[in-house]
């Protein structure tokens, strides 16, 4: 299943986290998984939330470049060789990874890596020829 | 201090305007024979060669405009044979097509007498040292100081400009007396000296001449502090000569107009009316003796006012003031001249950075100018992977190097970061501390 995730395009200056934190806990919204790409002059915040079409809307209303971006969630039996075993998938089946990052979720004995791949739709169904599962929601 | 020419250059004002009638005449009678261009300007306002018998008249001609220079490119306002010219200096044309200098053995001769003048005021005599970090080339700044040192009859290093190692080595290692720069490079080559552990206490090294760029007083101060010398202001234009138009001597109080030879009128700007002394407005320039390349009344855009008491080092000619700004938004970065409408057309190239961008000029620890361009990044630019931001940044950042020869910082920044006027938008934020 793909998950939208929300992009937010940030300055480097101090304190633009904050805002943008805050203006989601004021409508209520849940992040799933957090993660920043920073460069040294800005940054991109991607997360997943509970509600990202009203995030989104409340962030460009704010005044941020902000948009959604199609990822994959799998879940990552948590023991150590796991990761690598989906990893070398990827590079078996040829399907480029742009990046990855760990969500806070946690089930069980599962954890869930979210993972942006260059062609969607090849990453899912690779995914789940191999018995993977991949989350429709959070 | 040194004067060059005691005759041009402490003539009584009677003497000086006798002369100056008599040039200007010939000038007008050789461009209205020989350029078509001028011919045609001259005839449409109704002035003749022969009309002209006071100096007062010059406010009948027609002015001249960088404008007018880019349509006539490359030979459109030669005024002699082609065969006559021995050498050819133009603008760097970022801002466009170049502006062309076109020299006679007579025009470098001149060239040489100016740039003699120049350096004298500055303290330079024979058995001088002179350490030429102009760039040499097309560039005038090199080779006009060099034919003035020439003239002179001092030791010219000609280094030309960059290699900031290298210019220290020199300066050690020949005695250095004179170096002739940018001032921002004087400030960085003193900022360089000190991590090599040189003490300009300890060097010959007496004074400096530095134009090209705009500076203030307060880099005046810094420069003779840490380079431990006397450091003067020279204007020019390649319009008109290259340096040599005008100079400081040791009184540092405006710089001394070779009038003989480049006669300086203030406009007020909007009307073309001629201001009286002391009042601001923009330098207009005639050249009194220039066979290959001469101008009517060239409308540099640089605005000043003129001071014609006497000096007190003696020289009568009048001088004037520190630059105070442009007329236009032209701004000299690196002594590159740039306008921000060319940074607009190459961002118009690219999708998506426009309308929201700013330029900052600034100064940084380095003492060079450094331009940072701010590009507001809308949906559609944004991408949620970073090489893809980083791609568009190299993007503008390389088409920007190849149209203005400039390597500007480029950062991103948030939407409505930049902040929105009603009106003109302001593209511009000059920092330096000039």
């Amino acid at each position: 299943m793909i998950i939208k995730q929300i992009s937010i395009f940030m300055e480097n200056t101090t304190g633009r986290l904050a805002d943008v934190t805050a203006l989601l806990a004021q409508a209520g919204i849940n992040l799933r998984a957090i993660s920043i790409a920073d460069t040294t002059d800005f940054g991109i915040l991607r997360m997943v939330a509970d509600q990202p079409d009203e995030a989104v809307k409340l962030l460009k209303e704010a005044g941020f470049t902000a948009r959604e971006t199609d990822v994959i969630g799998v879940e990552v039996p948590d023991h150590p060789g796991e990761l690598a075993r989906i990893m070398s998938l990827f590079r078996d089946e040829g399907v480029g990874i742009e990046y990855l990052y760990a969500s806070l979720e946690h089930k069980a004995d599962k954890a869930v890596i979210v993972i942006k791949v260059d062609d969607i739709t090849a990453g899912l169904a690779m995914l789940e020829k191999h018995g993977f599962a991949t989350i429709p929601t959070f | 201090m040194p004067i060059w020419n005691k005759e041009a250059e402490c003539a009584s004002p009677e003497a000086r305007q006798k002369l100056q009638l008599e040039r200007l005449q010939q000038s007008v009678e050789r461009v209205y024979s020989r350029v078509p261009f001028y011919r045609q300007k001259l005839d449409q306002a109704g002035v003749t060669p022969d009309s002209i018998t006071c100096l007062k008249d010059i406010a009948r001609l027609p002015f001249t405009t960088k404008y007018e220079l880019r349509e006539t490119y490359p030979y459109g306002l030669l005024a002699c044979d082609k065969s006559e010219l021995v050498e050819i200096h133009t603008s760097s044309g970022t801002t466009g097509t170049p502006v062309v200098g076109a020299y006679t053995e007579a025009d470098i001769d001149m060239w040489s007498e100016v740039m003699a003048r120049t350096l004298s005021m500055a303290g330079c005599a024979k058995g001088d040292t002179v350490q030429n970090g102009y760039g040499y080339g097309l560039f005038t700044g090199g080779l006009g100081v060099h034919y003035g040192a020439r003239r002179i009859g001092a030791n010219i290093l000609p280094i030309s400009s960059g290699n900031t190692r290298r210019q220290l080595m020199v300066m050690r290692d020949f005695g250095t007396t004179l170096l002739t720069c940018t001032p921002s490079y004087a400030l960085f080559l003193a900022e360089a000296a000190k991590d090599e552990g040189i003490d300009f206490r300890d060097m010959p090294l007496k004074a400096g001449c530095f134009g090209a760029e705009p500076w203030s007083e307060n880099m005046r101060v810094e420069i003779e502090v840490k380079l431990d010398i006397s450091a003067h202001d020279i204007y020019g234009l390649t319009e008109l000569i290259g340096p040599g138009v005008a100079a400081e001597c040791e009184c540092k109080h405006g710089q001394h107009f070779n009038e003989d030879y480049f006669y300086p009128e203030i406009i007020n700007p909007e009307t073309g009316e001629v201001l009286p002394d002391g009042e601001k407005g923009e330098l207009v320039i005639t050249s009194l003796q220039r066979e290959g390349s001469p101008l009517l009344r060239y409308r540099t855009r640089d605005i000043t006012f003129l001071m014609r008491k006497p000096c007190s080092c003696g020289r009568t000619s009048v001088r004037i003031h520190r630059l105070l700004g442009r007329t236009d938004d032209m701004m000299i970065v690196r002594g590159v001249n740039i306008f921000p409408s060319q940074i607009e057309n190459v961002l118009m190239r690219i999708e998506g950075t426009q309308p929201h961008y700013l330029i900052v000029i600034d100064r940084g620890a380095t003492h060079l100018d450094e331009i940072e361009i701010r590009v507001e990044v809308e949906d559609a630019v944004f991408s949620d992977v970073t090489s893809v931001l980083e791609r568009l940044r190299k993007r503008i950042h390389d088409e920007l190097k190849s149209e203005l020869g400039i390597s500007a910082h480029i950062k991103l920044v948030e939407p409505r970061s930049i902040a929105r006027s009603e009106g003109k938008a302001q593209r511009i934020i000059d920092r330096r501390s000039i």
